[in-house]
């Protein structure tokens, strides 16, 4: 199911928390809402769900409005940070809530709970209450609660943000594959542009109730509309008014054409890559991104004067692109 | 947080200091005088125990009491659930006033309690009807007396309460009521049994606020306490601790009851 969103605005108090947002999620895809916190992501998630309702604007489904249609009516699944889970049911009760609620036959749910399980490798958990799961198979569990009810879309609010690191990122691979094999419209909430540039197929920066930009990952890496994007999606340098990243700068050791003057202060070697840090005549700083051959054939080191040329960046002017 | 290692005489010592003083308080505060109830009632024998406890003013009293304290009971869960909702879901002014009226019953000496309901709905009060001497007379000392427990147990698992529990049982499907009966109700189940069982064994108990209001009439609107009161004045001190046992085995039962429920849900809540 497609979404639309058209000029929502929601303010808590004297925080405006969204301002004229519209955003289009179209159908079947996996678009992320990235931002830093507070940037009004989570709000605009909550309105699609009916969990808030906006002060303007309105929220379509396939075209259909559904301002004041409340959330168990939206046919929208959704999962919570810190699972939201159901403590007094067991993992089989929580999965089976909304088919319940809808009272499927009881055949019925059991078969269906019994393939989720399978499906978020929970089988074998089922009369385990969520107390007794790691935080992992907390979410795995709430995700097939959500999906339990075949929802036309799939929202996820900060869905990994609670874990630890490396069951994040198997999570992540695992949310990736399964709207490959489920194919239901999923929209996920992210303050991790990594996690948004690896799983999301859009991405839509959100920043103080406000969308920077919207469109899939290479084009937000490689186009940014606004330094805020080009700095969110990715690590930014500034050479005078040019925002370069790190690895799109040269090092000259003789002054070249437009290259600016630099002092290395440090490199480091990590693995394949070498970053110098350095700092231009006026004080700015400047990471640089070189692989190991070229630091060590270059001989750089730190005190060393040389020259910085970017070989591609971007140059925003009152929010107008121009890149080369 | 650090993990450093805590000295182990301190973590072995600690346990076994407070578990001494705790046995001692009990013991010197609790378990002492009930034990000499017991044993005030067993002097007798079996026979006399029995005789004293089933004496008809004996069991008329003791059924009133257990009644009465039942439905204060029933109505406080449903007064009391209803009134900490409204202190943590609502916004309204005078709020915290509310909140701190709450436990005046607590503060106030129950005796002043029966007098000021008898004074206002008894015989010669202002109002247009008139409970004195009632059994209604009682429930409404005993309603007054026992208002805070369940308010007071329910109101810190309510704030406490995911809200976002809530929001996934909404988007599930489930209407307000729905989201109340099957996901509010039973967290909050143990809350509100532990205030009932306390709301029931103080109403079991309680003397002052009924003693004015109740008229004390025998077979009618006389409780338990009051009769005991009467037994002593009338120097039988036995069957008084006869009864006393019975309300103690009642409140007892009920107690663990309570505690069976809290454990049962504990099991799987956190």
């Amino acid at each position: 199911m497609a979404i639309e969103v058209r000029n929502v605005s929601k303010a808590f108090g004297d925080f405006q928390a969204l301002g004229d947002v519209s955003v289009v999620v179209p159908d079947g895809s996996l678009t992320a809402l990235l931002g830093p916190s507070g940037g009004g992501k989570s709000t605009l998630l909550r309105v699609i769900a009916g969990l808030e309702t906006a002060d303007a604007g309105e929220v379509l489904f396939d075209g259909e409005p559904v301002t004041g249609v409340p959330p168990q009516h939206r046919d929208v699944g959704f999962v919570f940070q810190h699972y939201a889970a159901f403590k007094h049911m067991t993992v089989r009760d929580n999965v089976a809530f909304g088919l319940k609620i809808r009272k499927r036959p009881k055949d019925e749910i059991a078969t269906r709970v019994d393939e989720l399980l399978k499906l978020v490798h929970l089988d074998g958990f089922a009369g385990r209450y969520p107390a007794q799961l790691s935080g992992g198979q907390r979410q795995r569990m709430a995700l097939a609660r959500a999906l339990a009810v075949e929802p036309k879309v799939l929202l996820l609010d900060e869905p990994f943000g609670a874990l630890d690191a490396k069951v994040r990122k198997e999570l992540r691979d695992w949310l990736r594959r399964l709207h490959d094999e489920v194919h239901v419209t999923t929209v996920f909430v992210t303050h991790d542009q990594e996690e948004a540039l690896e799983v999301a197929e859009q991405i839509v920066v959100i920043n103080e109730g406000r969308i920077e930009q919207a469109g899939s990952p290479d084009e937000l890496y490689e186009s940014p509309a606004t330094p805020f994007v080009m700095g969110f999606v990715g690590p930014v340098s500034q050479l005078g008014d040019q925002y370069v990243r790190p690895h799109d700068i040269d090092i000259h050791l003789e002054p070249v054409d437009g290259g600016l003057q630099a002092q290395i202060e440090h490199v480091a070697r990590v693995g394949f890559e070498a970053r110098v840090e350095l700092h231009l005549a006026d004080g700015a700083p400047v990471s640089v991104l070189v692989t190991r051959q070229q630091a060590a054939e270059q001989e750089l080191e730190a005190g060393q004067i040389v020259w910085l040329r970017a070989h591609r960046f971007h140059a925003f002017a009152e929010g107008e692109l121009a890149s080369a | 947080m650090s993990a450093l290692p805590r000295p182990a005489a301190i973590v072995v010592a600690r346990p076994a200091i407070a578990g001494a003083l705790a046995t001692a308080y009990l013991s010197l505060i609790v378990l002492i005088p009930l034990a000499a109830v017991v044993v005030e009632s067993s002097v007798d024998g079996w026979a006399g125990f029995w005789d004293a406890i089933t004496a008809p003013q004996a069991v008329a009293a003791l059924r009133f009491t257990v009644i009465a304290s039942s439905i204060v009971v029933a109505i406080n869960v449903v007064t009391g659930t209803i009134i900490a909702w409204v202190l943590v879901r609502d916004d309204f002014p005078g709020k915290r006033t509310v909140n701190a009226i709450i436990d005046l019953p607590f503060a106030l000496p129950t005796i002043v309690a029966g007098l000021t309901l008898l004074a206002l709905y008894g015989p010669k009060g202002p109002a247009p009807f008139d409970i004195g001497f009632t059994r209604v007379a009682v429930l409404a000392a005993l309603l007054f007396v026992t208002l805070p427990f369940v308010v007071r147990s329910v109101q810190p698992v309510l704030m406490e309460l995911d809200r976002e529990m809530e929001e996934a049982a909404q988007s599930l499907g489930a209407g307000g009521f729905t989201v109340f009966r099957k996901v509010i109700l039973p967290t909050l189940l143990p809350a509100i049994a532990s205030g009932a069982g306390l709301g029931f064994a103080r109403a079991l108990g309680e003397f002052g606020s009924v003693v004015l209001i109740s008229g004390n009439i025998p077979f009618k609107t006389e409780v338990a306490s009051v009769f005991l009161f009467g037994q002593i004045e009338s120097n039988n001190t036995r069957g008084a601790a006869a009864v006393s046992v019975v309300l103690l085995l009642v409140s007892f039962a009920l107690l663990l009851v309570v505690s069976w429920i809290g454990t049962r849900t504990d099991r799987h809540a956190r």
